[in-house]
């Protein structure tokens, strides 16, 4: 992983590296051969989750998934979200390491807290680039929601 | 299945139990730990640390131990109470609803005293009401409802005297009994209060006096995903078993409903808790509050980032998320898809009432079952 590009969360400088493509859900995907798809959650949403500490699939290995299907959920300190397949094509393998120990998505989101691998069509994917414009939309939307259910937690708990 | 009142004198005061969480939260194990140290120095009260309550298998040693006890039980779980309350009877740990008063705040609101104070109308069909649960309490506390550990103790101590189990010593005979059991199931723990399934020594720890230190259940249960009945509202209807087409719904020899092969169950789908009319059916690591058992339909106390993420736009009725639901299961299970066919009855409010069967619609499939010789 030798260069990658910046995207300024607020104060927080979200790091992607360039050797990889992106899904618009906040994935990283590296293509190997065969179509086959290795997968993991990028700067920008281990930004969001902060410190992951459950994660489940609702799916064995093998399972053919449409785009966007709900495929798990994840909870961290901060949020909790399901998780849906950022491409149509077939599970391949699950990271089993992480079901223990989600925590290693914290440390290593590239590399060895990578998520599952998929064989399926990945020319959806955006390059880089790509990515960075898309997130400069998401950013707005996400500040907006985060902000919008903060309120509505404070205000519920009064 | 009616069980008999065996509360007898062998009744060893209060069992505390705590379900760890799957999570690896720091402040969840460290709640944890601090809620199971005060409970076990309590008076009259034993405390058992368990795997997550509902990973638990019917035969395993933590279930097997929780079946001894015949006295009041306090169950601490990270699920919304009423599914703490309804795994445990479904492992056949039975008792009335003890009174809780240590509550998730955040799921309270007002509406639910006045569902409580309306008559409920199909009373007489509730299945609780035919197969009657013993009159031990059970009180089923979600974790989630204090921050720190004296607010649990508080309401132990507030059990205690409600179950008229505050005197100040335990009663070390009956224990003994619970702890070295003399049957050839039974357990030992080792100097360090942990259980282990193999060792035949004593159980008694050298630091503290026996019963002082929180029993620990060595066991590491692989993930679960089932449904999970609440008794109390179920009448018996049978729409899911009608609904699920994957097996895991059967019928008890009195005819009554009940998740038979559980682990038939597919993975992430809570699509028969929606065709439920009473709203029995929970699943209680559904991310969705009313489908995981909350009282009312509240929302998480975390944000939901799931749009964020990819989340499709959806605007479809309950029957229909059921209906696609179980579709994408039986696609995942290489199986065809089938019509959408919303049953008469499914609604999503305990409000509406079911469409009452006709018999003959019911003998037939219950003739039908009758023929899978289950």
């Amino acid at each position: 992983m030798s260069e990658s590009l910046r995207f300024m969360m607020g104060d927080f400088a979200a790091e992607f590296p360039t050797d990889r493509l992106y899904a618009k859900n906040h994935m990283w995907a590296m293509p190997s051969f065969n179509s086959v798809v290795r997968f993991g959650f990028s700067a920008y949403a281990v930004r969001l989750l902060q410190d992951i500490y459950f994660l489940e699939f609702g799916i064995e290995e093998g399972a053919e998934l449409q785009n966007r299907q709900e495929f798990g959920n994840i909870e961290s300190k901060k949020a909790e979200s399901g998780l849906y397949s950022p491409m149509q094509g077939k599970v391949l393998r699950i990271n089993e390491r992480l079901l223990n120990d989600p925590s290693g998505i914290n440390v290593d989101k590239y590399g060895e807290g990578w998520l599952m691998e998929m064989q399926g069509d990945s020319s959806e994917m955006l390059n880089p680039m790509q990515y960075m414009e898309h997130l400069a939309k998401a950013w707005d939307v996400a500040q907006r929601t985060i902000k919008g259910q903060a309120n509505t937690i404070e205000s519920s708990e009064e | 299945m009616v069980s008999a009142n065996n509360e007898s004198d062998t009744s060893t005061g209060l069992l505390v139990v705590v379900s760890q969480g799957q999570s690896r939260s720091p402040e969840k194990r460290a709640l944890e730990d601090s809620i199971s140290m005060i409970a076990a120095s309590l008076p009259s009260t034993t405390c058992l640390v368990v795997p997550h309550l509902y990973d638990l298998a019917s035969d395993s040693q933590s279930v097997n131990k929780m079946r001894q006890w015949a006295g009041p039980i306090v169950i601490l779980s990270w699920l919304f109470d009423r599914a703490g309350f309804w795994v445990l009877d479904r492992h056949e740990i039975r008792g009335q609803h003890g009174e809780v008063q240590l509550l998730n705040l955040d799921l309270v609101n007002d509406e639910d005293d006045e569902e409580e104070d309306k008559e409920d109308e199909k009373a007489a069909d509730r299945v609780t009401n035919i197969a009657v649960r013993p009159s031990r309490k059970i009180y089923s506390i979600d974790m989630r409802a204090g921050t720190n550990a004296e607010m649990f103790a508080t309401e132990f101590r507030r059990i205690l005297a409600a179950e008229q189990l505050d005197a100040p010593k335990k009663d070390l005979l009956s224990l003994d009994r619970f702890l070295n059991p003399t049957n050839s199931t039974s357990l030992s723990i080792d100097g360090s209060g942990k259980l282990d399934g193999n060792s035949t020594l004593s159980p008694v720890s050298h630091e503290s006096p026996l019963g002082i230190v929180p029993l620990r259940m060595d066991e590491h249960p692989q993930r679960r995903w089932y449904p999970v009945i609440d008794y109390s509202r179920c009448t018996n209807c049978m729409e899911c078993i009608d609904f699920c087409l994957f097996g895991v719904y059967g019928v008890d020899r009195g005819e009554t409903i009940l998740v038979e092969q559980p682990d038939n169950c597919r993975k992430g789908c809570p699509a028969c808790s929606r065709v439920c009319p009473e709203n029995a059916i929970m699943f209680p690591q559904h991310k969705t509050p009313a489908i995981a058992g909350a009282p009312v339909d509240a929302g998480g106390f975390k944000i939901d980032l799931s749009k964020l993420f990819g989340a499709p736009e959806r605007d479809e009725d309950p029957a229909e998320a059921a209906a696609r639901e179980r579709n994408e299961q039986l696609i995942l299970a290489g199986r065809a898809a089938v019509d959408f066919a919303p049953a008469s009855s499914a609604t999503e409010t305990s409000e509406a009432a079911a469409t009452p069967r006709k018999p003959d619609e019911l003998d037939s499939l219950l003739d039908q079952l009758d023929a899978l010789d289950l």
